[in-house]
């Protein structure tokens, strides 16, 4: 595990958040997927990318064990090459002194075996994480409540509805909801974030999950699963692979790899009397070399570990797959509603310019803007100060231990100084103005309608372009702030904070790269339609959802599935859950409800709504790998046949001899060529099946004619290269 | 002018007949399968059968349907064959065997016509016309309606509903198949081809001796022979001879005929599912297919070395003076491309990679344009294991016009491609194996083989064409032969069906930038790919002791 690397990770992004200046974006240095892989390949997390050797002696035993029968039958190609295994060492036993049956039975054991071992390895990395999981569920003692006296049971003994209490350094003993109290949780072991959260009853950050741990206060939980079926225990299962089902695309891969299988098998099988007639009796050792080299091992051995490590790759983004089938149904999304806040968006307005209004400098604005804000601890309130500082320089603050203007340092002279006899207006929903009041100057800032209401009733004038500057920051899609004044000149307006949207860094960009991709995305927010219309045009998307309701979410949803699109969208709140269970990919957001991750069939456990999209390229990578693995497969018997036909048969029809272009040394040689070539093979593409296919946002025909070039070409012309090398190698023998 | 010039110039006069033709005829059968409208001829027959043609009709149902009418069509033939040494106007003629009789039935049903008898011997005026000439019209009307079926299931959305079998089989016989084969007997009859219901008459050879001629509804039966890729001859050396095939023209006019539905239906294909381009993209792949077998074959049959070859200006053994070298390899390459099996020419004699050029074309499943309607589904199954695996290297679940390519489509497909190998396979391993079936053989070595593969290859593939050298009038023959042609027949369409079936009921998705662009000369590069490598490494074993052992001996 590198929980280490993870904590690194996401505690970046906490900070970022938390201080939300728009130079520390959390992912405005991520500006794309690829990139955004690439980053976390080079933190070393867990394989992606990155391949041991090791892991292949390491999932030795699990691949013998898997050659059990009764496991093998799932794969019909492997089970083929199995069958055939044991008839060659049987018909080995039966002439001892053969050197050519043995080492071909070997070879083709070896097949089976590494078929075995690439879903082993695949497995194994999923153990790891389990593994880990598993200490998180260490047992809980839980101190139930039954009406107002507390007992203690044994955590598996819980039922849904179930009172409990937890108190700071409890264990969370089951995946509940906070009905009473507050406090802070340590989610470190399920997420691998270290900073605590705070769960609180009632709205959308009730939730808890069990095997987390309570770090401060008390709160009483209601049970919502049962033991056995919690999160944990799911995420236990999934990363085991043990709750792994075929996905509907595996299954008709399977279905044509079976196919295809019995038509050789029909080739192979009615070829002795094809032979016999010829005057050329073929051995079974022959003629199972023969239908293990044509049937698609290659695919049948990657398939399942392709499945396996595609979804590890998304539990190695913190995404949890709550089943394949999501996962496949990623690659196909066509719509993707993504939440403006937090998404598209920094998630809090900011203040962009200052406006002054005629016979005011923008110094002034800015000086009293300042001023009226060093108080507001909202987001906005936090922007305004900033921009002041670093557009005019005001108020500056030695840097201090910060390599950047904290909140502390620029909130310093609050306490001191100039501002130590200041009194300081908050903002309430009457006046829906603050301010601050010192040196006989009135500083307001506000609404507009509230701000003029007040400069008239003290008596002073307002601005004729006030009204203007007002109107055009609107429609731009912003929100204007008036700032007004009274000082020894009278109260009067002295111009306006534009607040708007920041779109984070790069989101056009990957819009852009979605919309190759065939994908639309549609940008959901509760902003009245001027304003998310300005925010839609600025970020790029190609629709938007203004004033959107949960209803006018979920009819936006089935709208596109009625015209057969595939919807993706994240979400978190409780009135997010019908629609998270309609869309084809919900993704939940792990601070959110129960009810929220129950309904979605993804958890991001780091809860960034941009994961969608790398979900989205997660599942195509998975898709595109099968079908570049199958290509690649199927080409490959072309370069076995020229291998294969001529070294049975040119004995007998020496005109057959013309078809061994990679002129291999002798028929033994030839057969012996394939088989090793087509064991080894799989070895050698289990780091491309973990790995996954390199995947780049491009139209379908660009990526058709990239990997047909790659897997369609290179799956004709690798095996005549490989096999010719292996039969030289094999000449060099001696005694042969 | 050199032969090699005539040959080319004679395909390149196809090519342009074929494309004018294309354009009128796709789009008159799109309407005649759309149009709600009946003639009156049609209500008549309607009313004689007691069909209803407007009730839609569920796959299960239009399969009952095509299934039910080919078993009556198999009896009645049957039945006809073993009466007609008591029916009138039989020339005389016994009844046939019943291993023959049933043979014969299977072969004109299934659209096959695969002849073990000596048409000119043993089948009188009644047989040919009323049984023979009939089933040459309605098989070939059946492979319509069921490719016409599987084009709906693309087309519709929401509905398991398919249309109706017997309006369609009708409709495809009375506005489709009649005109065209009277206006081709015309044009037949106008070159050369006799047309009458003469008796036998006696015939002194030049050489001396005497042989018999005789007459018949020749020119009539030779249109909707290769119309309706049908391929069963009036005499036995089918289009060899001149009362069938007079001369070079009629020739590459059969020819046309051979190939002008099965390349229209392409277009009534791209009109029906509201893309011509995707019915381009599908013509383009079979006339890939199509053009490159023809210049392979004309290449391997002038190129034969030799001094005899040499004066004769290519290997003219087994090929009429008449056609030569280059009419010849076009009619063998069209016949075996699609499901006719009619011959001018004696595949047998055809050099050793030339026999195997006719052998892959009918191994590929006859795709390339096809029988009349089961080239188009059959290159339409291909399609769609075609974009199965492309589908998924662009990284979405596989879709083929807006229909998703899931767990049951890839059942119904691979069911559909595994049907013809297993036959062939499976039926010439076991003549193989046997003692008595190797006694047909006329020939030893790899050629003697390729005769038996031949006649598995062409009955289970619904060819009918023989290679020439095997003697089938067998009961093994017969009996196994006829089977392959029955099983090659119906359990495709069983698939076919149930796919369409499928296809009919699920929504279309919308096309995207993120989807596989199907029109596209990729695609079709893909398909023809997909096509070839699926067919070659089935049958490579095969072909390698067979024609291939032979073409490389030299």
């Amino acid at each position: 595990m590198t929980t280490g690397t993870r904590k690194h990770d996401s505690k970046r992004s906490q900070d970022a958040m938390s201080t939300a200046t728009p130079t520390q974006a959390p992912h405005s240095d991520l500006p794309s997927g690829h990139t955004a892989h690439a980053a976390h390949a080079e933190e070393g997390r867990v394989g992606a990318g990155l391949f041991d050797p090791k892991q292949l002696l390491r999932s030795l035993p699990d691949a013998c064990r898997k050659l059990d029968p009764r496991v093998m039958v799932k794969s019909p190609v492997m089970f083929v090459v199995l069958v055939g295994s044991v008839l060659t060492t049987v018909f080995s036993f039966k002439d001892p002194s053969d050197w050519f049956g043995w080492t071909i039975s070997a070879w083709l054991w070896l097949t089976v075996i590494f078929a075995n071992l690439a879903e082993a390895v695949a497995e194994g990395r999923g153990k790891a994480q389990a593994d880990s999981l598993r200490k998180a569920k260490t047992d809980t003692v839980a101190r139930r409540l039954t009406g107002s006296s507390e007992e203690h049971v044994p955590g598996t003994e819980l039922r849904v509805d179930d009172l409990v209490v937890c108190e700071a350094g409890d264990i969370v003993p089951g995946d509940g909801d906070v009905v009473e109290g507050v406090a802070s949780v340590d989610e470190s072991a399920i997420t691998g974030e270290s900073a605590p959260v705070i769960r609180e009853s009632g709205g959308d950050r009730s939730a808890v999950t069990g095997g987390t741990k309570v770090l401060s206060d008390r709160v009483v939980i209601k049970i919502t699963t049962k033991p056995g079926e919690t999160f944990i225990d799911r995420m236990i299962n999934l990363v085991e692979g043990a709750a792994r089902q075929k996905t509907p695309n595996e299954i008709a891969l399977n279905i044509l790899l079976a196919s295809l299988t019995i038509v050789f098998l029909l080739a192979v099988v009615t070829l002795p009397p094809f032979a016999d007639y010829a005057g050329r009796h073929l051995s079974m050792v022959v003629l199972v070399a023969l239908l293990v080299c044509l049937i698609p091992t290659t695919i049948g051995a990657l398939l399942s570990a392709i499945g396996i490590a595609g979804m590890d790759r998304l539990v190695q983004r913190n995404v949890l797959a709550m089943s394949g089938r999501a996962v496949e149904a990623a690659g196909d999304v066509s719509t993707l509603l993504l939440d403006k806040t937090g998404t598209i968006t920094l998630g809090n307005r900011q203040a962009a310019e200052f406006v002054p209004v005629n016979g005011t400098t923008e110094a002034e604005l800015a000086d009293a803007a300042q001023l009226s804000s060093l108080a507001d601890e909202t987001p906005e309130g936090r922007s305004i100060v900033i921009l002041a500082k670093e557009k005019y320089g005001l108020r500056e603050i030695p840097p201090v231990a910060h390599h950047h203007p904290s909140e502390e340092a620029l909130r310093a002279p609050i306490s001191s100084g100039e501002l130590a006899a200041a009194e300081w207006i908050a903002f309430t929903a009457q006046t829906r103005m603050s301010g601050v009041d010192v040196d006989g100057r009135r500083i307001r800032k506000g609404a507009a309608g509230s701000v003029i209401a007040w400069v008239r009733e003290e008596g002073g004038t307002v601005a004729r372009d006030a009204d203007g500057i007002t109107h055009r920051i609107s429609e731009a899609g912003g929100t204007p702030l008036l700032v007004a004044v009274k000082d020894g000149k009278g109260a009067r307006v002295l111009g306006v904070i534009h607040l708007k949207d920041v779109v984070k860094h790069g989101m056009r960009e990957r819009f852009d790269e979605l919309r190759r991709m065939g994908i639309k995305t549609v940008m959901i927010t509760g902003d009245n339609p001027l304003t998310a219309k300005a925010i839609a045009d600025e970020a790029g998307v190609d629709d938007f959802l203004a004033e959107a309701t949960p209803e006018d979410k979920m009819a936006l949803i089935k709208r596109e599935q009625a015209g057969g699109k595939l919807v993706a969208m994240t979400g978190d709140g409780t009135n997010d859950a019908p629609a998270l269970a309609q869309a084809d990919v919900g993704v939940a957001m792990n601070t959110g409800t129960s009810a929220a991750k129950e309904a979605g069939n993804m958890v991001d456990l780091d809860s960034n709504p941009t994961k969608l999209i790398e979900i989205v390229e997660i599942g195509k990578q998975l898709l595109i790998t099968r079908g570049a693995l199958t290509t690649f497969s199927i080409a490959n018997d072309v370069a076995k046949y020229f291998a294969i036909i001529p070294a049975l048969f040119a004995a007998v029809y020496p005109g057959l001899d013309k078809l061994n272009i990679m002129q291999l040394s002798s028929p033994d040689s030839a057969i012996l060529s394939a088989v090793i070539f087509n064991a080894l093979i799989i070895v050698a593409l289990v780091p491309l099946a973990l790995k996954g296919v390199r995947y780049r946002p491009m139209s379908a025909d660009r990526m058709l004619r990239r990997n047909l070039a790659v897997y369609g070409l290179g799956g004709l012309v690798a095996p005549f290269v490989g096999i010719k090398i292996i039969d030289v190698l094999i000449s060099l023998v001696p005694g042969l | 002018m050199s032969p090699v010039l005539a040959g080319v110039l004679q395909l390149l006069a196809l090519i342009v007949a074929l494309g004018l033709a294309y354009r009128p005829l796709g789009d008159h059968m799109a309407r005649v399968y759309s149009s709600d409208r009946h003639l009156r001829v049609e209500k008549w027959i309607y009313k004689g059968i007691g069909a209803d043609p407007d009730t839609q009709m569920r796959w299960p149902a239009y399969l009952r349907g095509v299934l039910a009418f080919s078993a009556v069509g198999v009896l009645f033939l049957y039945l006809l064959q073993r009466l007609q040494g008591s029916l009138p106007g039989s020339l005389g003629f016994r009844s046939i065997d019943p291993d023959q009789a049933f043979n014969t039935a299977a072969s004109f049903v299934a659209n096959t016509n695969w002849q073990s008898y000596y048409g000119e011997q043993a089948m009188g005026h009644v047989v040919q016309t009323a049984g023979l000439a009939v089933q040459n019209f309605v098989s070939a009307a059946v492979g319509i309606a069921v490719a016409v079926a599987l084009v709906r299931g693309f087309a519709r959305s929401r509905t398991g509903e398919l249309g109706n079998f017997w309006s369609d089989l009708v409709r495809g016989v009375i506005r489709v198949l009649i005109p065209i084969s009277v206006l081709g007997a015309l044009v037949l009859v106008a070159c050369g081809a006799i047309q009458n219901f003469a008796g036998i008459h006696e015939v002194g050879q030049f050489l001396g001796g005497s042989q018999q001629w005789n007459g018949g509804a020749v020119a009539s039966q030779e249109a909707i022979k290769e119309l309706g890729t049908n391929g069963g001859g009036y005499f036995n050396a089918n289009s060899a001879h001149p009362f069938e095939n007079p001369d070079g023209f009629t020739n590459l006019f059969e020819v046309f005929l051979i190939l002008v539905i099965p390349f229209a239906l392409t277009r009534t294909f791209g009109r029906m599912v509201g893309s011509l381009k995707q019915g381009y993209a599908i013509l383009a792949t079979m006339a890939a297919i199509w053009i490159g077998f023809t210049a392979l074959m004309m290449w391997t049959e002038f190129h034969h070395g030799g001094p005899a070859f040499d004066l004769a200006g290519g290997a003219m053994e087994g090929k009429e003076n008449r056609f030569g070298v280059g009419g010849s390899s076009i009619f063998a390459v069209a016949t075996t491309l699609t499901s006719t099996g009619a011959v001018d020419s004696f595949h047998s004699s055809f050099t050793g990679f030339g026999g195997g050029i006719t052998m892959l074309g009918m191994q590929l499943g006859e795709i390339a344009p096809g029988g009349t309607g089961s080239g188009l589904y059959g290159m339409l199954i291909m399609a769609i294991i075609a974009v199965f695996i492309a589908g998924l290297m662009v990284g979405r679940t596989p879709e083929y016009l807006g229909k998703k390519i899931g767990t049951r489509e890839i059942k119904f497909a691979a069911c559909y491609i595994l049907v013809t190998p297993a036959l062939v396979l499976v039926f010439t391993a076991v003549a193989m194996a046997l003692p008595t079936p190797r006694h047909s053989m006329l020939n030893p070595g790899a050629h003697g083989f390729s005769e038996i593969l031949y006649a598995y290859t062409s009955g289970a593939n619904n060819n009918g064409s023989a290679f020439a050298g095997l003697s089938s009038d067998t009961d093994w023959f017969n009996t196994t032969i006829g089977l392959a042609m029955l099983l090659g027949r119906f359990l495709p369409m069983v698939f076919v069906l149930a796919l369409a079936g499928s296809l009919a009921e699920q929504q279309p998705v919308p096309a995207t930038a993120g989807t596989l662009r199907t029109e596209k000369p990729l695609f079709t590069g893909l398909l023809v790919g997909t096509v070839l490598i699926v067919a070659g490494l089935t049958y490579f074993p095969a072909l390698a002791l067979g024609p291939l052992a032979e073409g490389l001996a030299s």
